[in-house]
């Protein structure tokens, strides 16, 4: 380093909102980046999804009575959708308290960037994981003999929910990511977003269940969402359930939103 | 802005919770120059830093960067400094290309710009081999060199750097040395801070030490080390009967005399030609005697000594 040139670079002049666009661009490679260098996130998003349909069609398929005349693998894969989306939107947690607790923070609060990329990065790129996840698992099940009747309409809707719901999910993953106190806290603490997949309409009916199980699996939003996909992929009538998912996630989306940034803006006085 | 200082702080206050980390802090660092900021651990040094990067917010006092507010303005002041704080501030997991140009496009330059200065930077600091590795198989030297990297890809007019060698080799030491000398000939003014006299030594135009969160002492390196420093010529005498000749030699220049090892410590001055004569004075005084010695050595004033000498004068004024 016997030569540190000062040339000035110019940056370049745009309006803020470009700036908000670009910087939330530039933070959500960097976390697919992540996922890219990391061997075990790389594995994570791409096997993930098949082993999910793996196991549950051979596993537990012939085990299970769907109480219709549906095959297990139609009847499970809306459920594997949305599990899939839940445990990728959980790995928002563990990036953003990553970021806060370590020393990068600082050098992004020294930037003259908009800071709220940071949090919104995780969340594009979990969401982009998930659609990638969803395409593979597409393909696995049709391998495995997953036969939906769904037509073009019903099929972005299905996506489209399990995109909803990723987004929801991993504003609330960010949100545990700021509260928490260190990374294991958080890794620890981001598993009660599985809980509701467990008690849900996923794997199972949920009639199977116990009386008092089954008021919470049928009136959590998880259930709502799975029955709405399983029903757009199944060409069943879909009832209340995509009304009810969108009210559902459109409110954990704001409540999880206003609460990260406003911790966010607490915790980096921006 | 041209006769107006680079950085200013007045009246600078900041407690967290019951504790006051710093109390009435005023400085003003002219352009181009260097302030070395020199105190023990927890005397306020990085407290006062995170304000100046915007950081942390001021209780009181009136804090501009480049002429910008700290605190109103704090966008204007992050688009022209350049921050390496105390501990790597880069993203672990990814290579140390993608961290430089990640940061030179938050930077607001253009992907095309972002990667040329990458590799640059990347070149000057002597990292192009581990450019595409991950964080992970980096030593502590070298990414305390990418940290560095990294707060000057836009060529900061305005930098600051938190213990910049606190942990490195001699080599790295003199390498970030080198570094900063040139940036300085370029016009950037630096604030750095430093647990190590020698280092504001050999960067500072002016040292301010901070001491429990308030200034104690400023002025010049040699303006310090003259007033607060003492330089000592200690010897050790060859024999007890050679020690005890030595330790009557010259009382008033005395500073200690340790039996057991037969040393004694003679207060010298290291700053001037008059200094010079009078070591040269001394030794002369120790041949004609014809003292038998083991070995001498002169010893700089250091960090501890100019803290002692100024803790210990707090004390007595508030007494």
């Amino acid at each position: 380093m016997a030569h540190v040139t000062t040339v000035a670079l110019r940056p370049q002049r745009h309006s803020r909102i470009y700036w908000l666009l670009r910087d939330t661009q530039i933070l959500s490679l960097r976390s697919l980046k992540h996922i890219k260098r990391e061997p075990d996130q790389l594995a994570g998003a791409v096997f993930q999804p098949i082993l999910l349909i793996v196991m549950f069609n051979f596993l537990f398929g012939g085990a299970i009575n769907t109480g219709s005349h549906e095959s297990y693998i139609n009847f499970v894969i809306a459920g594997i959708f949305i599990e899939n989306a839940v445990l990728t939107a959980i790995t928002a947690s563990t990036s953003t308290a990553t970021d806060m607790l370590t020393g990068v923070i600082d050098r992004f609060r020294t930037l003259p960037m908009h800071k709220s990329a940071i949090l919104t990065g995780h969340v594009v790129s979990t969401l982009f994981s998930v659609l990638v996840g969803t395409a593979v698992m597409i393909g696995a099940g049709f391998i495995f003999g997953f036969r939906p009747h769904a037509d073009f309409a019903s099929w972005l809707a299905a996506i489209g929910l399990t995109a909803l719901v990723t987004f929801g999910l991993s504003w609330v993953a960010v949100l545990i990511g700021l509260i928490g106190k260190s990374v294991e806290a958080v890794q620890q603490f981001g598993m009660i977003l599985i809980l509701p997949i467990i008690v849900s309409s996923a794997f199972v009916p949920t009639q199977t269940m116990p009386k008092w199980l089954q008021v919470f699996a049928n009136n959590q939003p998880i259930t709502q969402a799975i029955d709405a996909v399983r029903a757009l992929l199944l060409g069943q009538p879909v009832g209340d359930h995509v009304r009810l998912t969108l009210i559902w996630f459109v409110g954990i989306i704001v409540v999880a939103y206003i609460a990260a940034s406003v911790l966010f803006r607490r915790r980096t006085a921006d | 802005m041209a006769a107006s200082p680079a950085i200013s702080a007045s009246g600078l206050t900041k407690s967290f919770g019951k504790h006051t980390v710093l109390k009435d802090v005023s400085i003003a660092v002219p352009q181009g120059s260097v302030l070395a900021l020199l105190g023990p651990n927890g005397a306020g040094k990085t407290t006062m830093l995170r304000i100046l990067t915007t950081l942390d917010k001021p209780d009181s006092g009136q804090v501009t960067v480049g002429g910008y507010d700290v605190v109103r303005e704090s966008r204007e002041v992050q688009s022209i400094i350049g921050v390496t704080g105390q501990s790597a501030s880069i993203d672990e997991k990814l290579t140390g290309m993608d961290n430089l140009v990640m940061f030179g496009q938050l930077h607001q330059l253009s992907t095309r710009d972002a990667k040329a200065r990458a590799k640059q930077l990347l070149e000057q600091f002597d990292l192009s081999d581990a450019a595409n590795k991950t964080l992970k198989s980096y030593s502590g030297g070298m990414r305390r060199k990418l940290d560095l990297a990294a707060s000057l890809i836009v060529a900061p007019p305005i930098l600051f750097l938190d213990e910049p060698t606190t942990g490195l080799d001699p080599t790295s030491r003199v390498a970030i040395w080198n570094g900063i000398r040139e940036l300085v000939r370029g016009g950037t003014t630096v604030l750095l801070t430093t647990q190590y006299l020698d280092e504001a030594d050999q960067l500072a135009d002016t040292i301010t030490f901070l001491n429990n969160g308030r200034i104690i002492a400023k002025g010049t390196p040699a303006q310090l080390k003259a007033k607060l420093g003492v330089t000592r010529f200690v010897v050790t005498a060859t024999s007890n009967e050679d020690f005890d000749k030595l330790a009557a030699l010259l009382p008033s220049q005395i500073l200690a005399t340790e039996q057991r090892t037969r040393t004694v410590s003679f207060a010298a001055v290291s700053t001037s030609l008059d200094g010079l004569r009078s070591l040269a004075s001394l030794i002369e005084q120790i041949a004609v005697a014809h003292i038998a010695i083991d070995n001498y050595s002169v010893q700089q004033p250091d960090l501890d000594d100019v803290f002692t000498q100024l803790t210990s004068q707090k004390d007595k004024e508030n007494k």
